[in-house]
């Protein structure tokens, strides 16, 4: 028979397609007490699914078994160290999850009216709060389902803020060190993108700002801390600079994790910064979503918010409509509440010194990484990192080892690779993030085995190239896999 | 690696030839070996302009995206279909098979301002 290999505890798995017969299900109705009638001879037939055909039909048993394999073969923050930079994934308590599953929250309906829900709109407006806190900004819109999401929130809002002063601006400055969906937010709305080239030191030239910036440019997108871990040192100089032309700042504060409580982006010149809520407020998240990147902004940019937007009165909460130079609506409903809801609970049990603090050890741990791998590894920004580090295979490539090589070798010793071949701007860039949740023991471990790598890079380097070995799948090709991709799975195809 | 003599070369590491009133265009030998295998070449429309040093595509590999910039000014007047299924020609034949756009040129005196295949050369053994 085909499906006998010896893949041990790691059970391989056909597709839920290719398992189950005609006629297993998971469940048992009682026999009918009434007469059959065909679908076919009471509905039409164009109203009739046929694509269902073919779907597969399998006992309850079979379905357990086959997605509790899947999930072994996952890994997560919840099975280990996983440094990938520039994602934050840290561990979310587990509290959170507990909190946003409660019936009051689970069980809401957008469609419940206001006076049944002031509960939720108190916590939402609650929450939008905290963040205009946290970020040094006036007020919050919650509506973005992500990062990307909340960057098209804020360039509709510039754009909208110009046309009200009557000016049409055409481009928009964003530095090499920038996250690459500020280019494309960019794009989108419809600007030009001029690129700044980050100096010697990592970070923005005020001078090359000062020379780029004229009144065709409606906003500089400016990363912080950037995508090499470092902090924009001259953000307040360049917010200046930016300004005095009529720009706008806005800031990509995905990497807001080494900030928290520490320094508000308000006070540094910002106009607009949109915040990862999945990221550094508690939401585990790399399967694709549901994410969450409200967008906070100072107040001469208030009446361009999204609508609804939400209003106290007295003691009373409603969402407000009427605001006429809203760019309009940014999402169905209300946001991902389920991510604000994690946020809150997440904001709540931190507490203002315990968010300072995470901040304090996701830097720490960082710097610690960065220090403990200087020897072994090249480091081509060698200063203080914020809660990330980038390190190269320069050192590596006398060996004919690739950055490539050393992450899959990584996978054989059990830790999830860090960021490869990110940022741009770094040759054979390996970006670490190791977030303030792992322990020093942990650190010490990856550190050992980085150190482990270098040496067999040396002294065997066929070890790295032919990793990862202990996997259940080895080296994809990604190479045809991307020239000629299969989209789309067909039943012959797996025979 | 090669660099054939009779073609001109840009610091962004494009290749020229000169073909009287247009020019034929692609990446180095050297462009290709650094960014490995090349899965998606993304080519302007025929009759786009574009000025020297402006963005006018991409070379998708496996590893990194990379601008084509133009090496000179000009008006884009055929592209390599074959790449849309064969993008790997700009790998295996990067100066034949792997041509990239033919441009029709506005100055012919900016083919002054590009290397020749020594003064390429020069730069590569500098940056490396």
């Amino acid at each position: 028979m085909k499906d006998i290999k010896d893949t041990g505890l790691l059970q391989d798995e056909p597709l839920i397609f290719e398992q189950g017969g005609e006629g297993r299900k998971g469940y048992s109705l009682p026999r009918w007490d009434v007469e059959q009638v065909k679908e076919e001879e009471r509905i039409p037939s164009h109203l009739l699914r046929k694509e269902l055909e073919g779907f597969p039909q399998l006992s309850e048993v079979e379905v357990v078994r086959h997605y509790t394999r899947l999930s072994q073969w996952n890994f997560g923050v919840d099975s280990g160290f996983y440094p990938l930079g520039s994602c934050t994934m840290k561990y979310n308590p587990k509290m959170n999850e507990e909190v946003a599953r409660m019936r009051g929250f689970a069980h809401l309906h957008p469609y419940q009216p206001e006076s049944l829900v002031q509960g939720i709109l108190k916590l939402m407006h609650g929450l939008e709060g905290y963040l205009a806190e946290i970020t040094g900004m006036d007020r919050v819109t919650l509506q973005p389902a992500a990062g990307a999401h909340g960057e098209l929130t804020g360039m509709m809002m510039i754009r909208a803020a110009l046309q009200a002063r009557g000016e049409k601006r055409k481009k928009v400055l964003v530095p090499d060190t920038a996250h690459g969906t500020n280019c494309s937010t960019s794009a989108v709305a419809s600007y030009q993108m001029v690129e700044i080239k980050s100096n010697e030191k990592g970070v923005i030239p005020p001078g090359k700002v000062a020379e780029l910036m004229n009144e065709e440019v409606s906003a500089i997108m400016v990363t912080h801390p950037n995508t090499l871990g470092l902090f924009e040192e001259h953000l307040a100089e360049i917010a200046e600079i930016v300004h005095r032309k009529g720009g706008f700042v806005y800031c990509d504060g995905a990497n807001l994790n080494a900030l928290m409580g520490i320094a508000r982006l308000g006070n540094l010149g910002v106009d607009m910064v949109h915040l990862n809520l999945h990221k550094t407020f508690s939401t585990p998240h790399g399967g694709g979503g549901p994410g969450s990147g409200p967008l906070a902004v100072k107040e001469e940019l208030i009446p361009f918010l999204p609508v609804p937007v939400i209003e106290k009165e007295g003691e009373t909460f409603r969402f407000d409509y009427n605001r006429p130079k809203s760019i309009g609506r940014m999402k169905a409903f209300y946001g991902n509440f389920g991510v604000l809801l994690k946020a809150y609970a997440y904001i709540l049990s931190m507490g203002a010194e315990g968010l300072k603090r995470a901040s304090e050890m996701a830097v720490l741990n960082a710097n610690y990484l960065m220090t403990g791998l200087k020897g072994s590894y090249y480091l081509p920004y060698d200063r203080p990192c914020m809660h990330e580090c980038v390190f190269t295979d320069r050192y590596q490539e006398k060996d004919h080892v690739s950055t490539l090589d050393i992450a899959k070798r990584l996978i054989d010793y059990g830790f999830h690779p860090p960021t490869i071949y990110f940022p741009l701007v770094v040759k054979g860039a390996l970006m670490m993030e190791p977030t303030e949740t792992e322990s020093k023991e942990g650190l010490d471990r990856f550190i050992e085995t980085m150190i482990i790598i270098a040496k067999e890079a040396e002294e065997n380097s066929d070890l790295l190239r032919q990793a990862p070995r202990k996997v259940k799948v080895r080296r994809l090709d990604e190479v045809l896999a991307a020239r000629k991709p299969k989209l789309k799975w067909n039943r012959d195809q797996s025979q | 690696m090669e660099f054939p003599e009779e073609l001109l070369y840009s610091k962004d590491h494009e290749w020229v030839r000169d073909e009287g009133n247009q020019v034929t265009i692609g990446i180095t030998d050297f462009a290709q070996s650094q960014l490995k295998d090349i899965v998606y070449v993304d080519l302007p429309e025929t009759g786009s302009e574009f000025k020297k040093g402006e963005s006018m595509g991409v070379v998708e590999s496996v590893k990194t995206v990379a601008d084509i910039f133009s090496p000179v000014t000009g008006k884009v007047v055929e592209k390599n279909l074959e790449l849309k299924d064969h993008p790997e020609y700009v790998n295996k034949d990067p100066y034949g098979k792997g041509w990239l756009l033919k441009l029709e040129m506005k100055e012919k005196e900016e083919l002054r301002e590009l290397l020749s295949h020594q003064a390429y050369q020069g730069i590569l053994s500098e940056e490396s």
